[in-house]
C-alpha cells in the first residue's frame, strides 16, 4: 500500500496551523478603512413594522430596507407539489417573522460604535400575534405569517400508501408520539463576511465563512442583481458549518451590497447571542406513528405523521420543504417492510428559517423509529436487539430498494448491530442489571441503526424539486515544475480535514506522498465549480473528482516520461514516487515538471500534449446517494433522585465503504457523535408564548463540553460501494443521526422497572424526574 | 455585543476604590474579576459609565490569619483557594468548594468577594459562606464596617453594601477539630450553575450547627429543625426530619425541584461522615 495513499492513517495536515491559531478566519482579516456593520433586529416574534425612524444626521450610517436599492429578495424555489416560496428580504419590510431578524443595519469604525447607532434608531413595530408552535399555524383561522398566503403551510406532502394490509393482519399495534426540540448548531465560529471592491480585477470581493463559496456566489449575484463574473466568493479557514453555513444568508447580501455601492471594505461577525436567536433553526420535529407487527415483533407496515417547525422563510437554496420532505422519505431507515404511509407537514411559524443541520432529518427519524423498535419488543417481551435483527434488512438482500425507493447499495446492517451487542458486552450488562448500584442509579443500554445517505446525486435532489441540483464536482490538477502537485477544488473544508483525504486521493494514484500535494480551496477566483461541503458529499463527489483529476495528469505524464524512457507513453507506470519505465529504468516526478515547463526541446517536434495540468468532473455512476450505516450502544447510569444520566459506555460500528484516513473517519464520527448526545440530553431552544426565545446565552443553551463526552469505541467495517470510485461512501454526518435514539431507549431500558417511557428529547433531569415522580404516583394510586 | 463605552480607573486599594465610586456615584460600578459583569458589560444589561478596578488593590487581595478565624480579602481569587495559595479556616471545605466553581477559566479570575458581591442565590460561595457563618467587612467612606453573610444577601441579587461600599474581606471562623462540613450542588453539566445545593456544617467544640438548602429564586434558607436534628441526633436524625423541613420551607416550589433540593441537602448530610 501507498504510505500516503487511500487507506493509511495520515497525519491531519491542516491540524498544525489550526492547533497553533495561525490561520486566518473571517474575523482575522484587516483592511484599511474597514468599517464594522451591526444589525438592529426584531425585538418581537411577528409585528407590523410602523416605521424606522433614523436620528437626524446619520443617513449614510443607518441603512433599513428601503435604502438597499436593487436588491432582491430570497426565494427559494421548488417543483415539489404544494410547496410554497417566501420572499425573505435581508432587511425586513412590511413585517417582522421571528425574534432576531434583522430590520436596519449601522456602520461604524468598529462594533461597539455601530451598536452604539443602533440605540438611536427608534422602531415602531405593532405586534401581531405570534404563530408559535405547529398546533397554532395549522390551526383553523390561524394568524398568516404570510398574509398572502391561503393558510400557513411551506408543504404539505403525502408519502406512500395507505398500509391498509399491515393493519389488517398485525398482531401487535404500537401508537406513540415523539419530539425533538428545536437547537442551534453552535459552530465554534459563527458566521462572518467581510466584503469589498477590488479595483485591479473590477470585483466585489465577498469573504464569507461557507461551506458553499460557488453557491453563495449564485446567490448573491441573483439577490444583488449583477453579474456572477463581477463576484468573487473567498471561504477563508471555516470553523464548523454543521449545515448552518450551508445557505445564502440575509447579512452576506447586505454587507457585499454595501461594498458593492460604496466601494469600501465593510465586515460583520455574528456574535452568540445573535447566533443563539436567529440562529434557532433546526431540528424540530414532531412525530404521531403508528406501526404495524406480528407477535414476533417483524413490522408489517407503518403509518406516520411528521410536521416540521419550519420557521418563517424558506432557506436558498434548501427550502422549507427539504427537511420535512427528507424525514417522510427517510423514516422507514434500515427496515425491511413493504407498506408504508407518512403525512409530511412543513408549517411556517414565527421562528428562525429552518436550516438543514448534520444529519438532516435523520437524528429525527432515527429517534423515532429506533424507539418504535424498541416499543414493539417490549410489547412482545423481547429483546430490543433481537426485534431489531430481524427487521433490519439482511447483507444477502443487498443491493436492496427500500419502501421509500431508497437504493441501498451495500453492506451488513445486521453484522453492524451484532458486533455493537458484543462490544458493549451485553451480556455482562443483563446480568449486571440483576443487582442493585451501590450508589442506587439505575443502568441501562440501548442500540440504534440507522442508513445514512450520503452524496445525495442530481436525482434525488431534482426529486426535491430544487432550483439548483447538485451532480458534478470537479478538480484542476497541475504537476509543478518541481515535481509537486497542485489540486484546486471548489469544494470548502469546514474542519473535516478534507485538505489531508483529497491528498490522499491524489496520492493514491499518482504514488506522490501527501506531503507534496497542495489542495487549494474555497475561492471561487482560483478553483472550478463545486457546490461545496454538505450533505456527507465532499469526499464521494471532490474525492472522485481529484481522482479523475489524478488519472488524466497521470495520462500526461506518461507522455511526457515515454521518450526519455524509450518507451510507449502506456508502458509507463507511477510507482513509490517514481515515474518508472519497463527496464527498471526511471524518472523522478521532478524530471518529468523540468522537461514540459523549461525544456520542451527535448519534447517530440510536432507533439499536441495538452500539458501538465488538467480538470476533470465527476459524478458517481448511479445517482441515488450512496448508503453509509452504523449501529450504537451505549450503556446508562440513571439516577432516579434527580435524573441526571451519565453515558457509561458507547460503541459505534460504522461502515463508509472504503476508508481514506480511518483517523479522519474516527474523528468525524466521535465529533458527530458528541453533537448527537448534545441533542439527547442538553440542547433546546425554548420559548415563551409570545415567541421570544428563552435561551439567549450559552449559560441557558447548553452544550456537551468534555466532562460530558464519554470515551467512545469505534470499530470500522468495510462495505466499499460499487457505484463510486475507489468504494468510497460519506461519513461526515452519521455520528449525530444515532445518539438520540440510542440514548433514550438505554435511559427507557433502565427505568422499565419504574414503569417510565420516554419519548422525548432532550431527556434532561428535569424531564427524567418528572416522568419518575408521576409513575411513582401513578402507581402509589393503583395500590 | 460590545460594551458601551465606560471609563476605566485600577484602584491601588480599598481606600483608593471607596474614593474613587464616591467621586463617581451612581455612574462607577466595581469590578474584580469580571466573571459575571464581564458578560453584563457585552450585553449592555450594565451601563456604567466608569469601572473601577478592585483586582490589583493590594489590601484586597491578601489573607490574615488569626487564633479563631481567618479574613480573606474580597480580590482573592477562586483558583487561589483552589491550588492552596491561602490557608483554608474550614478543614477542606474552601478548596473542595472552589474546585467546583464554574471551569478553571472562570476561577482563575473570578473573586470571592466578587461573587458575594454579585450576590446569585446559585454562587457557591453565597451558600457556603452563609453555611460556615462568615461575616462580611464593608469598607466605606467612614470605615470599616461588619455584617454577618445571612443579612448580607438580601434577596437575589440584592445586597446589604451601601453607596460606595466595598466588600473588603470576608472573615470565616476556624472549624475545629471535630468538626464536619458536607457540601453537594446539583448541576445539569459540569461547570453549570447549581440547581440545587445543599450546605452541612456541625462544629460540635463550637457548639455550631448550620443546614442551609441553596440555589434558590432568593437567598439560601436554613433548614433549622434538620440542623438541631444533627447537631443532637447525628446525620441519620438529620435525615429523618429532612423531608419534612424542605416541604415546610420550600413549599411554593414544584415538586420536582423541592425533590431536587431534598436530593442536595441528603447527599450533603451523606459527606458528613467522609470528611474530617
Amino acid at each position: 500500500m501507498n504510505k500516503t495513499g487511500i487507506g493509511a492513517r495520515v497525519r491531519r495536515l491542516e491540524d498544525d496551523r489550526l492547533v497553533h491559531g495561525r490561520s486566518r478566519y473571517v474575523g482575522d482579516i484587516k483592511m484599511p478603512g474597514m468599517c464594522d456593520v451591526a444589525f438592529l433586529r426584531s425585538p418581537l416574534a411577528h409585528a407590523r413594522i410602523k416605521a424606522v425612524n433614523k436620528p437626524d444626521g446619520c443617513g449614510n450610517r443607518i441603512l433599513c430596507a428601503e435604502d438597499l436599492e436593487g436588491v432582491r429578495p430570497i426565494v427559494a424555489e421548488s417543483t415539489l407539489p404544494s410547496y410554497r416560496t417566501s420572499e425573505h428580504w435581508p432587511l425586513a419590510r412590511d413585517k417582522v417573522r421571528f425574534v432576531g431578524e434583522p430590520v436596519a443595519m449601522a456602520i461604524g469604525r468598529n462594533r461597539a460604535e455601530a451598536e452604539d447607532l443602533l440605540e438611536e434608531i427608534d422602531l415602531r413595530l405593532e405586534a401581531l400575534p405570534p404563530v408559535i408552535t405547529p398546533a397554532v399555524s395549522m390551526a383553523e383561522d390561524a394568524t398568516l405569517v404570510h398574509d398572502q398566503w391561503q393558510d400557513n403551510m411551506f408543504l404539505q406532502l403525502s408519502v406512500g400508501q395507505d398500509p391498509a394490509d399491515a393493519r389488517d393482519n398485525a398482531e401487535v399495534v404500537i401508537t406513540r408520539e415523539y419530539r425533538t426540540a428545536r437547537q442551534v448548531m453552535n459552530p465554534m465560529e459563527g458566521k462572518g463576511v467581510v466584503a469589498w471592491w477590488d479595483y485591479r480585477d473590477g470585483q466585489l470581493v465577498v469573504t464569507t465563512s461557507t461551506q458553499v463559496p460557488h453557491v453563495i456566489r449564485n446567490g448573491l449575484a441573483r439577490c444583488l442583481g449583477i453579474d456572477e463574473a463581477l463576484i468573487r466568493v473567498i471561504a477563508p479557514e471555516v470553523g464548523g458549518g454543521f449545515g448552518y453555513k450551508c445557505v445564502l444568508q440575509p447579512e452576506e447580501i447586505a454587507v457585499a451590497w454595501l461594498a458593492w455601492t460604496r466601494r469600501k471594505p465593510f465586515r460583520w461577525l455574528e456574535d452568540r447571542r445573535e447566533h443563539l436567536t436567529a440562529g434557532a433553526n433546526t431540528r424540530e420535529h414532531h412525530y404521531s406513528l403508528t406501526a404495524y407487527a406480528d407477535k414476533r415483533g417483524r413490522l408489517l407496515g407503518m403509518d406516520a405523521e411528521v410536521t416540521v417547525d419550519v420557521g418563517a422563510y424558506s432557506v436558498w437554496p434548501f427550502t422549507a420543504g427539504l427537511e420535512a420532505a427528507q424525514a417522510g422519505g427517510n423514516l422507514p431507515g434500515p427496515y425491511d417492510f413493504r407498506e408504508y404511509r407518512c403525512q409530511v407537514n412543513a408549517p411556517a411559524t414565527n421562528k428562525p428559517p429552518f436550516t438543514p443541520y448534520r444529519g438532516v432529518a435523520r437524528p429525527g427519524v432515527c429517534f423515532a423509529m429506533e424507539l418504535t423498535i424498541d416499543a414493539i419488543a417490549r410489547e412482545v417481551g423481547r429483546e430490543p436487539w433481537e426485534v431489531r435483527m430481524e427487521n433490519l434488512v439482511p447483507a444477502d438482500a443487498m443491493p436492496y430498494v427500500n419502501v421509500t425507493n431508497k437504493h441501498y447499495d451495500s453492506g451488513d446492517y445486521p453484522g453492524s448491530l451484532m458486533i455493537a451487542k458484543d462490544e458493549i458486552r451485553f451480556d455482562e450488562i443483563r446480568e449486571r442489571q440483576k443487582t442493585p448500584e451501590p450508589d442506587g442509579r439505575l443502568i441501562g443500554v440501548g442500540f440504534a441503526t440507522y442508513t445514512e445517505q450520503s452524496a445525495h446525486g442530481s436525482k434525488v435532489f431534482a426529486q426535491w424539486g430544487l432550483a439548483l441540483i447538485p451532480g458534478y464536482d470537479e478538480a484542476r490538477m497541475k504537476l509543478t515544475p518541481d515535481g509537486g502537485v497542485e489540486v484546486r477544488v471548489g469544494i470548502q473544508s469546514i474542519g473535516q480535514g478534507l485538505q489531508t483525504t483529497l491528498a490522499q486521493v491524489a496520492s493514491e494514484i499518482l504514488s506522490i506522498p501527501v506531503d507534496r500535494i497542495r489542495v487549494l480551496m474555497g475561492d471561487t477566483g482560483t478553483t472550478p465549480y463545486s457546490y461545496g461541503a454538505f450533505a456527507s458529499r465532499g469526499i464521494v463527489m471532490a474525492g472522485g473528482a481529484v481522482s479523475r483529476a489524478a488519472e488524466a495528469l497521470s495520462e500526461r505524464i506518461r507522455i511526457v516520461a515515454a521518450r526519455p524512457l524509450g518507451c510507449a507513453p502506456e508502458q509507463v507506470r507511477l510507482q513509490d514516487d517514481r515515474v518508472q519505465g519497463p527496464d527498471g529504468n526511471s524518472l523522478s516526478f521532478a524530471e518529468v515538471g523540468r522537461i514540459w515547463y523549461l525544456r520542451p526541446d527535448e519534447l517530440p517536434e510536432g507533439d499536441r500534449h495538452g500539458g501538465l495540468e488538467v480538470t476533470e468532473a465527476y459524478r458517481p455512476k448511479t445517482d441515488q446517494g450512496v448508503f453509509s450505516y452504523a449501529s450504537h450502544a451505549v450503556v446508562v447510569a440513571v439516577d432516579p433522585d434527580t435524573g441526571k444520566v451519565e453515558l457509561l459506555d458507547y460503541v459505534i460500528v460504522e461502515d463508509a465503504g472504503t476508508v481514506v484516513n480511518p483517523m479522519i473517519v474516527e474523528g468525524q464520527t466521535i465529533g458527530g457523535a458528541v453533537q448527537g448526545i448534545g441533542s439527547a440530553l442538553f440542547e433546546e431552544v425554548t420559548y415563551d408564548d409570545q415567541g421570544q426565545p428563552l435561551s439567549s446565552t450559552l449559560a441557558d443553551y447548553h452544550l456537551p463540553g468534555a466532562a460530558e463526552a464519554p470515551h467512545i469505541r469505534i470499530q470500522h467495517t468495510e462495505s466499499p460501494s460499487p457505484h463510486t470510485a475507489h468504494g468510497i461512501k460519506g461519513v461526515g454526518e452519521g455520528g449525530a443521526i444515532a445518539p438520540g435514539g440510542a440514548i433514550v431507549n438505554a435511559i427507557n431500558d433502565a427505568l422499565a422497572g419504574l414503569g417510565v417511557e420516554l419519548n422525548q428529547i432532550p431527556a434532561t433531569p428535569e424531564r427524567i424526574l418528572k416522568a419518575v415522580l408521576s409513575a411513582r404516583a401513578a402507581k402509589e394510586k393503583a395500590s | 455585543m460590545k460594551p458601551v463605552k465606560f471609563d476605566y480607573l485600577p484602584a491601588r486599594d480599598g481606600a483608593e476604590a471607596v474614593r474613587l465610586l464616591t467621586e463617581h456615584g451612581d455612574e462607577a460600578k466595581c469590578i474584580a474579576g469580571g466573571q459575571s459583569l464581564g458578560p453584563m458589560l457585552n450585553l449592555r444589561l450594565a451601563r456604567p459609565a466608569v469601572l473601577v478596578d478592585l483586582h490589583r488593590a493590594e489590601d484586597l487581595t491578601g489573607v490574615e490569619e488569626s487564633r479563631d478565624a481567618i479574613v480573606y480579602g474580597g480580590a482573592v481569587r477562586h483558583a487561589d483557594f483552589e491550588d492552596g495559595r491561602v490557608a483554608d479556616a474550614a478543614r477542606g471545605m474552601l478548596p473542595f468548594v472552589a474546585s467546583r466553581i464554574a471551569y478553571r477559566a472562570v476561577r482563575n479570575r473570578g473573586t470571592l468577594g466578587g461573587s458575594l458581591s454579585h450576590a446569585d442565590p446559585a454562587a457557591d460561595w453565597v451558600c457556603v459562606m452563609t453555611g460556615l457563618g462568615a461575616t462580611y467587612l464593608l469598607r466605606g467612606k467612614k470605615g470599616v464596617r461588619e455584617v454577618a453573610a445571612e443579612d448580607f444577601i438580601q434577596a437575589a441579587f440584592m445586597t446589604a453594601l451601601g453607596a460606595n461600599e466595598i466588600l473588603a474581606g470576608v472573615r470565616v471562623p476556624r472549624l475545629s477539630e471535630s468538626a464536619r462540613w458536607g457540601y453537594y450542588k446539583f448541576c445539569k453539566k459540569v461547570g453549570e450553575f447549581s440547581q440545587a445545593t445543599g450546605v452541612v456544617v456541625v462544629d460540635p467544640e463550637r457548639g455550631y450547627s448550620r443546614v442551609l438548602v441553596g440555589a434558590l429564586d432568593s437567598p439560601p434558607v436554613p433548614l433549622e429543625p434538620v440542623a438541631e436534628a444533627l447537631a443532637e441526633d447525628g446525620p441519620d436524625g438529620a435525615l429523618a426530619v429532612l423531608d419534612a423541613a424542605v416541604d415546610t420551607a420550600l413549599g411554593d416550589y414544584p415538586e420536582v425541584n423541592r425533590q431536587l433540593y431534598k436530593v442536595a441537602v441528603r447527599r450533603a448530610l451523606a459527606q458528613i461522615g467522609a470528611t474530617r
